[in-house]
């Protein structure tokens, strides 16, 4: 892989042979990172940031995501299972994590270590170093891959108030990697940690991790694929739960929104869920409308990490059962005192800002492209009926700038060419009558207009709008 | 002129809900262009304060934008009442505005040092009962 690939790997692709192209996913992007080009969505790599949108408003199914399968376990001397918090909350009635964790062994790991215990030393690295860093107040949460990407690529004046503390997943899968070599004696290698995941965005972060170079995480499973399967064997594990759990109510908390701000411990924070809400508090954050907070949580999904697209049950739903859950838990059981394990909680690399929207090298050449942005809009009727496979009249707009799109590529303009055809096409052939000139001559260039109307109409078939063709163009990816 | 792209915003008057568009919208159109993004926030800043300000006192207005290679020109053009003494306006916590208005977490005095703090350059130029327009410039660098 090239460094543009890496730098954005992505883990949401598209099934083409379930693509109908309509624009569901393009009209939901909220970085407008889908096109419908040929009558199939393709995502410009640069612009995704992994979210799961597509996938949560595919009625088609059509957005697939790059996971492991329980196959894995084969590929290990030795195996752990890390089990997101929000996974917790998936079951009805579950008043007891062990018979979860017990379950996932019965299932085929070796053992378990709870993301939620990392998460309670994560919580506590970050009290201590927003508590040392008040010049970079507030601090925004990293913990959801998908808003440390959206900053990445739209917020560069935010990037300085990222909070450098890896995501509780990293320090789980280090915590489990020692934990299993102490226990048995085996090289790092042999040793899986796998990590079963609420969200496509957390797939990315293992492959392509921001913050730090490589992730300890060996593979990724979905809930939904792990559920099924857990449910005969917690009906057996409820009969003798076996000891595994060591978080408490702060690190079961995080797969909630709020959950990992309650984590802080304190009064001046703000906790925002679902994408475009995110966005508006980064855009107001931006323009230092807050500046007093000392901490910003973002997730991604509405609800936190409960809504998830790779759950199960309704993310409020699944609140509640949190909130029962927690009910008679301690507020921590997980300490970095009582770990004898040295592991690492600090970003090793920083995040740096990708300008990717950015419509010209030069800020002259940037002007120049804006103009035509502009005078192109005037054209257009303004309508963002998607018909053209972008999601706004301005998204075409830029696509044609930056020389991806054509103006025909609106409906709109193109059946105004060729009403302007036919228009010309009917007073010629009356006039040619009334002149009476050769005749030959007249049939000559009626039949040429005949031809052009004939092919302006070719092109109205080829629009995606009418476009039944199957595209087996290779590569799930719409790339330069 | 060749260079220089212009972009006009209507700003409504007492409409908060749709206060700071106009800010929103240049700040991304910047980002777009490749303006560095520590021009782009003092340009996105100094122009939300002034559009609060024509929302709050002046019944709203026109904000007309120049972008050139080299600055980014906002002149804020409202009908609004005038302001009787700059000096005034300009210090640090002053505030004419309504309890109501306050009482919305804006009116805090900062409008004014704030668009002066966060622009290279501010002019204002005003008439009691005719108006006021504001030009305010930001250098690219």
């Amino acid at each position: 892989m090239n460094t543009l690939n890496t730098k954005f790997f992505h883990s949401v692709y598209l099934d083409e042979s379930l693509c109908k192209g309509c624009i569901n996913c393009i009209k939901r992007c909220p970085t407008q990172a889908i096109r419908v080009r040929n009558g199939k969505a393709r995502i410009t790599s640069q612009f995704c940031i992994d979210c799961g949108e597509c996938v949560r408003t595919c009625s088609h199914h059509a957005k697939k995501i790059h996971i492991d399968s329980l196959d894995m376990l084969n590929d290990y001397a030795y195996t752990v299972a890390l089990p997101a918090p929000s996974m917790y909350a998936q079951f009805n009635n579950l008043d007891d994590v062990n018979i979860l964790l017990t379950a996932l062994i019965y299932l085929g790991f070796d053992d378990v270590f709870e993301v939620g215990a990392a998460a309670e030393l994560v919580s506590e690295a970050s009290r201590k170093y927003v508590d040392t860093h008040q010049e970079q107040w507030p601090f925004i949460s990293t913990a959801c891959p998908s808003v440390v990407r959206l900053i990445r690529v739209r917020f560069p004046n935010l990037i300085d108030h990222l909070l450098p503390i890896l995501p509780p997943v990293e320090v789980a899968a280090q915590l489990a990697r020692k934990r299993a070599m102490a226990k048995t004696g085996l090289p790092a290698d042999k040793i899986g940690i796998i990590f079963i995941s609420p969200c496509p965005s957390k797939v990315t972060y293992v492959k392509s991790p921001l913050g730090t170079d490589h992730s300890a995480v060996d593979g990724v499973l979905a809930v939904k694929d792990v559920y099924p399967l857990l449910l005969p064997h917690m009906k057996i594990a409820e009969q003798r739960p076996m000891d595994l759990a060591i978080s408490g109510r702060i690190g079961i908390g995080w797969g909630c929104s709020g959950g990992e701000a309650g984590g802080m411990i304190t009064d001046s924070y703000l906790a925002a869920d679902g994408i475009e809400n995110v966005i508006r508090v980064l855009e107001d954050l931006e323009d230092e409308k807050f500046a007093r907070l000392q901490f910003i949580e973002l997730n991604a999904c509405s609800g936190g990490c409960v809504g998830g697209v790779l759950n199960v049950e309704n993310p409020y739903v699944a609140k509640a059962k949190i909130k029962r859950l927690n009910k008679y838990l301690p507020v921590a059981r997980t300490h970095s005192e009582d770990i004898p394990l040295k592991i690492e909680l600090n970003w090793n690399k920083a995040v740096e800002y990708e300008p990717v929207f950015q419509i010209g090298e030069t800020v002259l050449e940037s002007i120049n492209k804006m103009k035509q942005i502009d005078s192109l809009c005037n054209e257009f009727p303004g309508l963002d009926c998607g018909s053209c496979g972008a999601p706004s009249c301005r998204a075409l707009a830029e696509d044609i700038v930056r020389g991806k799109a054509e103006k025909n590529d609106c409906v709109y303009i193109l059946r105004n060419h060729i009403h302007l055809l036919s228009e010309t096409y009917s007073r010629f052939s009356h006039e040619a009558i009334v002149d009476g000139e050769d005749p030959n001559a007249c049939i000559h260039m009626l039949m040429n207009y005949m031809d052009k109307l004939t092919e302006e109409i070719a092109l109205l078939d080829s629009h995606n709008l009418i476009n039944t063709d199957s595209d087996t163009e290779e590569g799930k990816h719409y790339d330069d | 002129m060749e260079d220089t792209i212009k972009l006009e915003y209507i700003v409504s008057a007492e409409d908060f809900t749709r206060a700071g568009e106009a800010s929103s919208d240049l700040k991304n159109i910047l980002k777009q262009m490749g303006v560095s993004p520590d021009t782009v926030r003092k340009v996105s800043i100094a122009m939300y304060e002034g559009e609060i300000n024509m929302v709050i006192h002046a019944n709203g207005g026109v904000i007309t934008v120049f972008v050139t290679p080299k600055e980014v020109t906002m002149i804020l053009k409202d009908s609004g009442p005038g302001i009787p003494d700059i000096d005034k306006a300009m210090q640090a916590g002053y505030s004419t505005a309504p309890d109501n208005i306050r009482s919305l977490g804006f009116g805090a005095g900062m409008g004014l040092p704030n668009m002066k703090k966060y622009s290279d350059d501010m002019k204002i130029e005003t008439e009691l009962g005719v108006g006021t327009t504001v030009t305010m410039t930001v250098r690219i660098c």
